[in-house]
């Protein structure tokens, strides 16, 4: 009983310790380092029009207007991009619900634009990951100037520029893929209108 | 694989072995003794802890540890019962249901981090902060004391102790984990991670969301929380175990490429290390590159089964005239259940990182992997979690299939087996094959009982082979302590959140113990000093290309022999469906 009690005092003053310093001062520190340097990351890298606002340069949102590029289809459990339930949706390669969404969201993408014949990049009928994917693929969004471009009234060459404007690429040609963030596409494309 | 793929995977091995070099080094020095710089302060912290710091012997040592992650378990599942109380709660989550809350503690304090929940949905800042980190940073410490234990063991000579744990664990946590997760968060809050305390943030969408039942919706509500410090000892630590329910898919985790790049290398940075501290504490580094030579093998095999499955893309969405292909203005590829700003090279690569090493993190939901690359991932985590591996448990099982390479190679050339100039007989060898044994009974053993009942086939999203996957890939990722999932089984039951706890305990203990035994026995055995001129022929050298290559070969031969038929039943049959329904008429 002895030894079992000379045992406990290490390591329950073990355990204490070390929770107060990993689960204490680090995260405090680590808070109080972000704030006073990136206080803007922290915070979750917010939009705003004026005071209010309008959402996260991280996290995508759903749009279906014809007027706006649409983003990645969203698995997330309530209802698309529900950021408070991120999640895929774990279908598997062969499962035949997947396969009758993707036919699906191509019939939809389709009927928005049936001038439009080239092949749907595959990013635009897939399900992302987190059901919160920010971005889509350059492909994805020059797919779908046409339609913008129609939707409205604008020349397509100014849509593909405002496109090749807001895209990323690959660093070195390895690093990070050619992406164009929807919600700055879109918010670029209203205020280019709103002048 | 594409050009693009193969220069990603160049430069990151090439990443981790510079890392390993620095980091080999510092291990030694914490597995050797106190770095003089802290001297002082430790003794102060030891003595305030009531800890004498002597030598203790396997048993001993054993007890400690298995004692301290007992009060560990005991003090999470408390604060998960209980976090409806306490403070830091501001989206008033409830308590965790018993058997949740029990397997979420055994996840976390076994490093598996296999999580029944949604992080955004359930956890409150405080269980985050305070009780999931912790356990982050303490199972991390855990399994490398264990791998120091057992390094000490071989590197001494008739030697009653294997070390302190209480030490080891101190050393571990103040001189390696903290400094390195402070510059990891730091970096990561830079690019965007959030790092807050503050309630869900509803914000204005751009466009009103037109619902599924007809209703309109004009705002989002994003999670917040204290991510990026959670985030760094998350994937250091190999733990895995997300902030969010998307894990490092979900850009408040993993914003960028770059951060994804600094979390794949975070991932493999101390599993690499131990290997060089390895071979810097028996007294000859190439011994360490041997280890690290093998893992890598494993690892790049592994990366180019995945890879190009991935970008082949899913044969079905090319019937559909989906444009799959990968060019510079898209990644193409097989992209349900991946992010865009990764597209295929980074989300194969970290698919194939995580469960090589036990990290179980994730950047691409692995249910939706095309059959083949999930196949390869169950495998990583089915041979025993060995490449790369986890924090510490890495280390220690390579070395156990080390020593079982060369007693095969003694059984095969008629000498008495030896490594590093320790002589294997058999009590070594039944130590060895108790901790190589415990896990595949636990996988093998776990799926055919959650095959064979109700409870286990209620919880099963996708229809056949692959539903069949998913029982499999739980359980190798439970007994394995890697924490990755075929998502779609819902494993919030009763069932599940037991019968997995229960493969996570003994895959994590019932391991150590019989390693530290090993350890103790190993320590015990007087070290044959080779003299370089003459005596070094008498056993297989352990550092040259043909132990690497027996090492491999050991790995594979286990593995596969062990899991062959239960890999053929799920992901291979999957695999042979879908070539079968694309050739049949629709």
């Amino acid at each position: 009983m002895n030894a079992f009690i000379d045992l406990l005092r290490p390591a329950l003053s073990v355990l204490v310790l070390l929770t107060a310093l990993t689960g204490g001062v680090y995260p405090l520190l680590v808070t109080a380092i972000a704030h006073a340097v990136w206080p803007e990351q922290a915070a979750g890298s917010l939009l705003r029009d004026g005071d209010r606002v309008v959402g996260s340069a991280l996290i995508g949102q759903p749009f279906s207007d014809p007027g706006h590029f649409w983003p990645r289809p969203s698995a997330t459990a309530n209802r698309p991009y529900d950021a408070t339930a991120s999640g895929g949706s774990n279908l598997g390669a062969n499962n035949p619900q997947l396969l009758q969404a993707v036919a699906e969201r191509e019939a939809a993408l389709r009927a928005a634009d049936p001038a439009q014949r080239e092949a749907l990049p595959v990013d635009l009928v897939t399900a992302s990951a987190s059901g919160l994917d920010p971005d889509i693929s350059v492909a994805a969004a020059l797919w779908q100037a046409p339609r913008v471009a129609n939707a409205r009234g604008l020349p397509r060459g100014e849509v593909d520029l405002l496109i090749e404007r807001e895209a990323g690429s690959r660093w070195l040609g390895f690093i990070g893929e050619p992406t164009v963030n929807v919600l700055a596409l879109n918010r670029a494309l209203d205020r280019m209108l709103a002048q | 694989m594409t050009a693009q793929m193969s220069l990603l995977l160049a430069c990151f091995v090439a990443a981790i072995w510079l890392i390993a070099l620095p980091l080999g080094r510092w291990l030694a020095v914490i597995a050797s003794g106190c770095p003089p710089l802290f001297a002082g302060a430790e003794r102060t912290l030891l003595s305030l802890c009531g800890v004498r710091g002597e030598e203790q012997g396997w048993r001993a040592y054993a007890g400690a540890l298995l004692l301290f992650n007992a009060l560990g378990i005991i003090v999470l599942f408390a604060l998960l019962r209980l976090q409806h109380l306490l403070p830091l709660n501001p989206q008033g989550f409830s308590a965790l249901a018993p058997d949740l809350a029990l397997n979420t503690a055994v996840s976390f304090v076994t490093n598996t981090n296999w999580q029944a929940y949604g992080g955004e949905s359930t956890m409150s800042h405080l269980s985050q902060m305070l009780g999931l980190a912790v356990q982050n940073f303490l199972s991390a410490a855990t399994g490398i004391a264990v791998a120091f234990a057992l390094m000490r063991s071989f590197a001494r000579s008739g030697a009653a102790g294997i070390g302190n744990f209480w030490v080891d664990l101190l050393r571990t946590t103040l001189y390696l984990l903290l400094p390195l997760s402070l510059i990891i968060a730091l970096f990561f809050v830079s690019q965007g991670v959030i790092q807050n305390f503050s309630p869900d943030l509803t914000v204005k969408l751009l466009e009103p969301q037109l619902l599924a039942d007809g209703g309109v919706r004009g705002s989002q509500t994003l999670a917040m929380g204290p991510v990026a410090s959670q985030e760094a000892i998350k994937m250091l630590g190999t733990n895995g175990g997300g902030f969010m329910n998307a894990n490092s898919a979900h850009p408040f985790e993993n914003p960028s490429a770059w951060t994804n790049v600094a979390q794949m290398l975070a991932i493999f940075a101390l599993p690499a290390g131990l290997c060089m501290a390895f071979g810097h504490l028996v007294g000859d580094r190439r011994q360490g590159w041997a280890l690290l030579a093998a893992m890598t093998l494993l690892f790049v095999a592994a990366v180019g089964v995945i890879a190009s499955q991935e970008q082949g893309g899913n044969p079905h969405f090319a019937a559909l005239g989906v444009d799959q292909a990968a060019g510079a203005l898209q990644s193409g590829g097989n992209m349900e259940g991946k992010e865009a700003r990764f597209g295929i090279a980074a989300s194969a690569l970290f698919a194939a990182i995580t469960t090589a090493a036990s990290c179980g993190a994730v950047n691409t939901m692995h249910a939706s992997l095309m059959p083949l690359s999930g196949g390869v991932a169950l495998l990583l985590m089915q041979l025993g979690e060995v490449v790369f591996g986890g924090v510490g448990s890495g280390l220690y099982g390579m070395l156990m299939f080390a020593v079982l390479a060369v007693f095969v190679a003694g059984l095969m050339t008629g000498r008495t087996p030896e490594y590093l100039g320790k002589k294997i007989t058999p009590p070594e060898m039944k130590r060895v094959s108790i901790a190589l044994l415990v896990t595949p009974l636990l996988v093998l053993l776990g799926t055919a009982v959650a095959a064979g009942s109700e409870a286990g086939r209620a919880g099963l999203l996708n229809p056949g082979a692959a539903g069949f996957s998913e029982m499999l890939y739980a359980y190798s990722s439970a007994a394995n302590n890697n924490g990755s999932a075929f998502a779609g089984l819902s494993a919030n039951t009763p069932f599940y959140n037991l019968t997995l706890a229960l493969a996570m305990l003994l895959g994590r203990f019932a391991v150590i113990v019989p390693v530290l035994s090993l350890a103790g026995a190993l320590a015990a055995r007087v070290r044959a000093r080779r003299d370089e001129a003459g005596l070094q022929s008498a056993a297989l050298p352990t550092h040259g290309p043909v132990f690497v290559l027996l090492l491999v070969l050991t790995v594979v031969l286990v593995g596969a022999l062990t899991y062959l038929p239960s890999l053929a039943l799920g992901p291979l049959v999957e695999h042979l469906n879908l070539s079968a329904a694309l050739r049949s008429p629709q």
